[in-house]
């Protein structure tokens, strides 16, 4: 920090964005006619009379003289930029241009200048592509919903894109009757939307030693929260006619290579999960899920398990591969705990966040995301100091159960350095921990549910960065 | 505008009509039509919805119902010796795995010899505690039925599905020899992988009694929400230090382009080392050579790419490394698609399985890609 000190903030001169490019052909080409080159007059003599040979002189020089007006004007852009911002006294070509058709991109896209706002991968997180990791950018991001294409991804075996017309849903086991559905079946049951978020347990868990990675993407972009649609499990599973007595635990499969499966407990099961085929008005993506999955609301997102196959009811955990092997958080005292499912509350604040830079000293809008696999966001307090004192931030609505919440609180910086922190309490009256409260239990190799407070450091630069205090 | 309708406009005096029509009821009797009404569904939970799905068939159930529990519900009979095991690791698994489950190119290690008698006594591996240890899979699973069911659903890696039921019992056997958990020789069935769970050497090394699982379990962390002079001190720890300020790429490019809080330049402005390593992560040139003419609907749709990557060697060899060796061999075209096709071992060292979903023309293609 003290290295950086001594930099002075520039003030960045304001130059026409560089991304305003001549339209393709403007020059060497017809050019229509400016408008409203001819007076009032003119025109209600043409419409009169016609065209005489005095008339035709009298448009032609009218026309020159508005044409060299409009060149003139751009000839003098720069002249003129004492006067004003360039962008402003100058038309840009999107002003003056034929735009595009509709459905030019049938099925939409973002615009062009958005291209850095993508999911990324950590490098060397993983070794293969296909058992791997792609985050959200967090920091680009605004509200509760993420974009469906924004949404991260975590595969165990590659992600597959399944023809829906041969996709089944079975569920067996302590059921009266085993079952096997279609996607127009499922899709022709009464259905529910909810905005849910999934978390991975792993998320954040790079930072449970130290300081890993520069950006909220990387620290927290396993995360993301969307608009589910699906038929509520519960519906289903008294739809089999599941076994009231035995059943204790669901098994859900997936019907990828990895078959990726999980066990949810039935009070869970039959509480607020939807096996879901839409995402936010859309159907769920392929690297989602498509066309079916589990959405487990408030717990770490494996058990939310993607192209869901299969829902086996059952008396006891199952302990396959997922959630014996990984998933599993080590403990200091050498024991690994099982079945770690919820995600605690927690929170970040989004922008400012590491890898930003603040341009001037004054007010800024600070913004973050809060959430509680336990219910809903309650408070959500902010820290400029390092957690010395803590002011109360505006929550956005909606605020929902197990959703991502939006807060916001104003900050006029004044050039010093500065520690941002963000601290949520859920409904439960749970406080967002420490970090070192949470090392403090356990310890720094458990991998999975690092919920602990995040801080951002502003250098007297403006510089953003990710540390960790004691 | 009434003069002359453009077709968007006639559309809409086409639809006001319409409703103004549909309003009136022309003239019909409003209460008859009522009466023929079939009701909604007054509440959507009725079940109404009986007749959809359908019972599943005793065959499509043991074709999809592959899990095994802790308890061994769901172990299909069979037996396989650690022997045998090692045959078909060797072809199958080791290309990944290493030849004694202790590669960490790909995953974690499944074997080191981390695991001692004394863990197979005590049921739970001590150096679980020793943070200098790398944790390997057999120092972790607390279940036999675990790996059987991991590698039975998931193995291997780019062929998943594809072994016997006898080869899985062979292959658990292996694994378990590894870490001397049972005989270099010894043949494990259904009927004795209860007693194999009684030496797992962590199997009293993973617990359910925490707060994390249950929704109304109490956290064991929390905090208190103090507003004022809560600490004494603040003292920053640990930063990312400056050689990985550029470990991620370019910050500046992760962020909008416009806005209040741009993207920090970490490619410049930190002297000559960060400089290179900037250079280092820009995007690739673009493709030239045969990944430019590569059939990546082929290749990513039949799972080539899980062990090929076009320039580097990953599980198997790199496609330009293939595409050099049989460059200028007359029949290469017939030899590598047939390769594709059946498979076979020895070549490049490890095994590549058979690719009989490919259509022979599919192969071919492929083939033809790898000699042009």
């Amino acid at each position: 920090m003290s290295e950086k000190s001594g930099r002075e903030i520039v003030p960045q001169a304001y130059t026409p964005s560089p991304t305003v490019t001549e339209r393709p052909g403007a020059l060497g080409q017809l050019r229509k006619a400016p408008e409203s080159f001819l007076d009032k007059s003119t025109i209600a003599a043409v419409s009169k009379s016609g065209i005489d040979e005095n008339r035709r002189q009298l448009l032609r020089t009218s026309f020159t003289t508005a044409l060299a007006g409009m060149l003139g004007a751009s000839l003098s852009a720069r002249a003129l930029a004492s006067q004003g911002d360039p962008d402003i006294l100058t038309l840009p070509p999107w002003s003056k241009s034929l735009g595009n058709a509709v459905a030019t991109n049938p099925y939409g896209q973002p615009s062009k200048y958005e291209a850095n706002i993508i999911r990324r991968q950590s490098p060397g997180l993983t070794q293969t592509d296909q058992a791997s990791v792609s985050f959200s950018p967090l920091q680009g991001m605004f509200g509760m919903i993420t974009a469906s294409g924004l949404h991260f991804e975590r595969h165990h075996q590659g992600w597959v894109d399944i023809d829906p017309r041969r996709h089944r849903l079975m569920i067996n086991g302590l059921v009266s009757k085993p079952m096997v559905f279609t996607m127009e079946e499922l899709m022709r049951l009464p259905s529910v939307s909810r905005i849910h978020f999934i978390e991975c347990g792993a998320n954040t868990g790079m930072e449970w030693g130290n300081t890993a990675v520069p950006t909220v993407q990387y620290t927290h972009g396993m995360l993301s929260c969307s608009e589910f649609t699906g038929v509520p499990l519960s519906l289903l599973l008294e739809h089999a006619g599941y076994d009231k007595a035995k059943a204790k635990y669901v098994l859900a499969e997936g019907a990828d290579g990895s078959s990726m499966t999980r066990t949810i407990d039935i009070e869970r099961a039959l509480d607020d999960v939807i096996v879901a085929y839409g995402m936010n008005g859309e159907m769920l993506r392929p690297e989602n899920g498509y066309p079916l999955r589990l959405v487990v609301p408030g717990v770490q997102g494996v058990s939310s398990v993607k192209w869901l196959r299969r829902l086996e009811v059952g008396d006891m955990p199952y302990a396959t591969k997922d959630e014996a092997i990984h998933y599993v958080d080590l403990m200091p005292d050498g024991q690994h705990r099982q079945y770690t499912s919820i995600q605690e509350a927690k929170s970040v604040i989004t922008s400012p966040s590491g890898g930003q830079r603040l341009l001037t000293k004054g007010y800024y809008n600070v913004s973050g995301l809060a959430w509680s696999g336990r219910g809903t966001v309650e408070r959500v307090d902010v820290s400029f100091d390092g957690g010395r004192n803590w002011y109360t931030a505006k929550l956005e609505g909606p605020v929902l159960p197990k959703a991502l919440t939006r807060f916001n609180i104003g900050w006029t910086w004044d050039g010093k350095p500065a520690i941002l922190q963000s601290r949520v309490v859920d409904s439960t009256g749970y406080v967002q921990p420490l970090k070192r409260q949470l090392k403090e239990v356990r310890g720094t190799r458990s991998v999975y549910h690092n919920n602990a407070i995040q801080s951002w450091q502003v250098t007297e630069s403006g510089e953003v960065e990710n540390v960790q205090l004691t | 505008m009434f003069n002359s309708p453009d077709a968007f406009t006639r559309s809409l005096c086409v639809l006001f009509v319409t409703a103004a029509l549909t309003a009136c009821g022309e003239g019909r009797d409003e209460n008859a039509e009522a009466a023929t009404i079939t009701p909604p569904v007054a509440s959507p939970w009725q079940s109404n919805y009986l007749e959809i799905g359908r019972t599943a068939s005793p065959a499509e159930l043991a074709a999809w119902d592959i899990d095994v529990r802790p308890d061994f519900t769901g172990l299909p009979p069979g037996s396989g010796n650690a022997e045998q095991g090692e045959e078909i690791w060797l072809a199958r698994c080791a290309a990944c795995h290493g030849d004694f489950g202790d590669s960490n190119q790909f995953f974690s290690p499944l074997v080191l010899g981390n695991v001692t008698p004394q863990d197979i006594e005590s049921g739970h591996v001590a150096a679980l505690k020793d943070p200098t240890r790398v944790r390997t899979t057999l120092m972790k699973v607390a279940t036999v039925s675990t790996l059987w069911d991991y590698i039975n659903r998931a193995m291997p890696w780019n062929d998943p599905k594809s072994l016997s039921t006898d080869e899985v019992y062979s292959l658990v056997a292996y694994l378990l020899s590894l870490g001397y958990i049972v005989d270099s020789d010894f043949e494990l069935s259904n009927e004795n992988i209860a007693n194999v769970q009684a030496r797992m050497p962590n199997r009293n090394g993973m617990t359910q009694e925490h707060g994390l699982w249950k929704v109304d379990d109490v956290s064991d962390v929390h905090n208190t929400a103090c507003m004022t002079n809560c600490e004494a001190s603040v003292e920053v720890a640990s930063s990312i230090p400056q050689f990985a300020r550029n470990a991620h790429g370019n910050l500046r490019d992760q962020m909008r382009i416009f806005g209040p809080f741009p993207g920090e330049d970490t490619g410049a402005e930190r002297g000559a080392e960060t400089a290179i390593a900037s250079v280092a992560k820009e995007p690739p040139a673009p493709e030239a050579g045969l990944a430019s003419s590569a059939p990546m609907e082929l290749l990513t749709g039949n799972s080539c790419l899980g062990c090929h990557q076009i320039d580097s060697k990953l599980v198997g060899p790199a496609f330009t490394a293939v595409a050099e060796k049989y460059a200028g061999q007359d029949d290469a075209v017939v030899y590598l698609s047939r390769k594709i096709r059946q498979g076979g071992s020895g070549v490049w060292g490890g095994f590549m399985p058979p690719m009989a979903q490919l259509s022979e023309a599919n192969a071919e293609e492929i083939a033809r890609w790898l000699a042009q």
